[in-house]
């Protein structure tokens, strides 16, 4: 019948997916262009990556100018929202990319091999980031985190002189699958017992999950199925957000992975699974938020706790950062179970932090690659000692955004711990609120561990340390941005506090 | 008689359950790359099997049109995991998993 009458396809309305094509014709360009042309201008495929991304950044903010009165829409068959969330995920995304290439461009030009491959992986990454974020089918979500995923596994095996780049890769490629294919399996059951893999649709037929849930009255038979494919996508963004006990991967991989790339993953891998983590629980399991909200809540305990105190026994900087990551997950998890109430501004906090933390971790590994010889050795503890002799203003810069991370008054990691830890008291959570700001002192005794051991310890060489142009740019816009919303948090928060969900 | 007995749904859904195990077993157990991720590329198909007999089940067609997605970046992956393994075999021969750990603290 179908086919007798012509298959029609859904409309695409193409001036919402400009971000989208965008980033996808940078990435093609790049790659055929690149071949062909092989002498590109210093620092040219850089330009180019960032130039792409600063396009897509605009039509984003084009985009969340034109939602003023409407909170957003389901376009191309209900398959991906545009709204404030995903807007505002996707510049976060963005401005990650831009940050990144600029770094990629420093450490490139330090081993003397620049090429385009890299510059469109990261591209490709964003691409299937943003498809990550605004997808409200879990077939969608899974092929943007394929794509995102299958993009960061190259990105971290890609420096083929320097072995622990190759491991990295490897074990990110092998437990990463590994994770797809429970996120996959939760798909699977989900759509057996609710009958959709579309997470909200606002007709009666076909239904989504959210609707099928909400006009279920007590199947007996498809409830197991629904309570284990719940746990299984749980599992597999837990995973991707580096949720403990699924962190073991991150420190390895955030350590062998070449410096650019691990603050690409560290932001955006984890901006995109926080951003699907939050849409498929509160958009499409809105019913089922008794069964998911405690392991919510225990999945936030044990990575606050195992993130703080597993960065404070690392001897590699790296590797503090590495799990440092970690217990900002907890944190954001705090802000997802807040969310869960459904009142109270959890969301807004949670894409507060997400912002503020992007930025910091993009200055934080930029001081680190500023730091690292050839090939990013030398990110030990002790080659940060006595930093502030050596370059003062890079130690200023570090100590800012370390104190940023522990939260600290007057930088903008104050303003991001304040929302998440005001969202979970407003809704009644004070036994998470309590445990989380334990967790943060005894993280701060890491921060403090690299300060100290800056400024108080002499340096062990006197050699001159010189600050790539690029680099030194990453950080002092960072530092910027940490100080200035740390100053004037209402910058950021008027625009994070409109952030909806397309359905609400 | 044999031939009375229908195969149900639950039935199929068993079998991809079982499958789904023994891959992942196999990715905790075996110490290859390789096996490794041949048995992450059972795990995906577990779920296809899954797919289509809830797609029948349910006479629904998302379900089976899932399965060829899932096949794309089924692919997609055997390009990009080989990649990575061939690259580290040509570093030095015979890698296994307990070899790749240069990376711990």
């Amino acid at each position: 019948m179908l086919l007798a009458n012509g298959l029609v396809g859904p409309s695409i309305p193409w001036t919402d997916i400009v971000p989208l094509l965008i980033l996808l014709g940078g990435a093609c360009f790049l790659l055929l262009v690149g071949s062909l042309v092989t002498t590109w201008p210093r620092h040219g495929y850089a330009w180019f990556t960032g130039a792409t991304a600063a396009a897509a950044l605009v039509a984003n903010c084009v985009e969340w100018n034109n939602l003023q009165k409407e909170v957003g829409r389901s376009i191309i068959a209900d398959a991906i929202f545009v709204d404030r969330f995903s807007v505002l995920g996707s510049i976060t995304v963005l401005g990650a990319v831009i940050f990144t290439s600029i770094l990629m461009s420093a450490y490139m030009q330090r081993s003397d091999e620049d090429g385009p491959e890299l510059y469109a992986l990261f591209l490709t990454a964003a691409f299937g980031a943003i498809v990550m974020l605004s997808a409200n089918d879990l077939i969608v979500l899974f092929l943007g985190l394929e794509i995102l995923s299958l993009s960061l596994y190259l990105l971290a095996a890609s420096n083929r002189r320097r072995e622990q780049s190759q491991e990295a890769g490897i074990k990110y490629f092998v437990l990463g699958g590994f994770a797809s294919a429970f996120f996959l399996y939760g798909i699977a059951l989900v759509y057996g017992s609710t009958g959709s893999t579309q997470l909200y649709v606002n007709t009666s037929t076909p239904q989504g999950i959210a609707q099928a849930l909400g006009s279920q009255v007590a199947v007996s038979g498809n409830e197991s199925l629904l309570l284990i494919g719940i746990g299984l996508l749980m599992i597999g963004l837990a995973f991707k957000v580096s949720a403990a006990p699924f962190h073991v991967w991150a420190p390895d991989v955030y350590e062998g992975a070449p410096t650019p790339v691990t603050a690409f993953m560290a932001s955006v891998g984890k901006v995109a699974a926080f951003a699907a983590l939050l849409r498929v629980l509160l958009v499409g399991l809105p019913q089922r938020v008794d069964d998911w909200r405690p392991v919510v809540f225990a999945l936030a305990i044990a990575t606050v706790f195992i993130g703080s105190i597993m960065a404070v026994v690392q001897t590699n900087v790296k590797r503090m950062l590495a799990y440092s990551s970690v217990s900002h997950a907890g944190f954001i998890l705090v802000g997802v179970e807040a969310a869960a109430h459904m009142r109270g501004d959890g969301l807004a906090s949670s894409m507060n932090y997400l912002a503020i933390y992007t930025v910091l971790v993009m200055g934080s590994f930029a001081i680190v690659l500023a730091m690292s010889g050839q090939q990013d050795a030398d990110t030990a503890l002790t080659d940060f000692r006595g930093l502030a002799k050596r370059r003062p203003a890079l130690a200023l810069a570090f100590s800012i955004l370390l104190f940023a991370q522990a939260g600290v008054p007057f930088t903008s990691g104050f303003v991001a711990k304040f929302g998440i830890m005001k969202s979970a008291v407003d809704v009644g959570s004070y036994a998470l609120a309590v445990a989380t700001m334990v967790a943060a002192v005894i993280g701060a005794f890491l921060y403090l561990r690299i300060v100290v051991s800056m400024w108080l310890e002499e340096p062990d060489t006197s050699e001159p340390l010189n600050v790539a142009k690029p680099v030194a740019i990453v950080i002092v816009l960072s530092v910027a941005f940490t100080l200035i919303v740390g100053m004037f948090p209402d910058l950021l928060l008027d625009a994070t506090r409109l952030v909806r969900f397309a359905p609400r | 008689m044999l031939s009375a007995i229908e195969p149900t749904t639950s039935w199929y859904l068993i079998l991809s359950a079982v499958l789904f195990g023994i891959g992942t077993v196999g990715v905790l157990v075996r110490r290859n790359p390789l096996v490794m991720f041949m048995c992450i590329e059972l795990m995906l198909n577990a779920v296809n099997l899954s797919f289509v007999a809830l797609a029948t089940q349910l006479s629904n067609i998302n379900g089976q049109v899932a399965v060829f997605f899932v096949m794309v970046v089924a692919a997609a992956e055997v390009v990009v995991g080989l990649g990575i393994i061939v690259s580290i075999m040509r570093r030095r021969t015979n890698a296994t998993a307990d070899d790749l750990s240069g990376l711990r603290g």
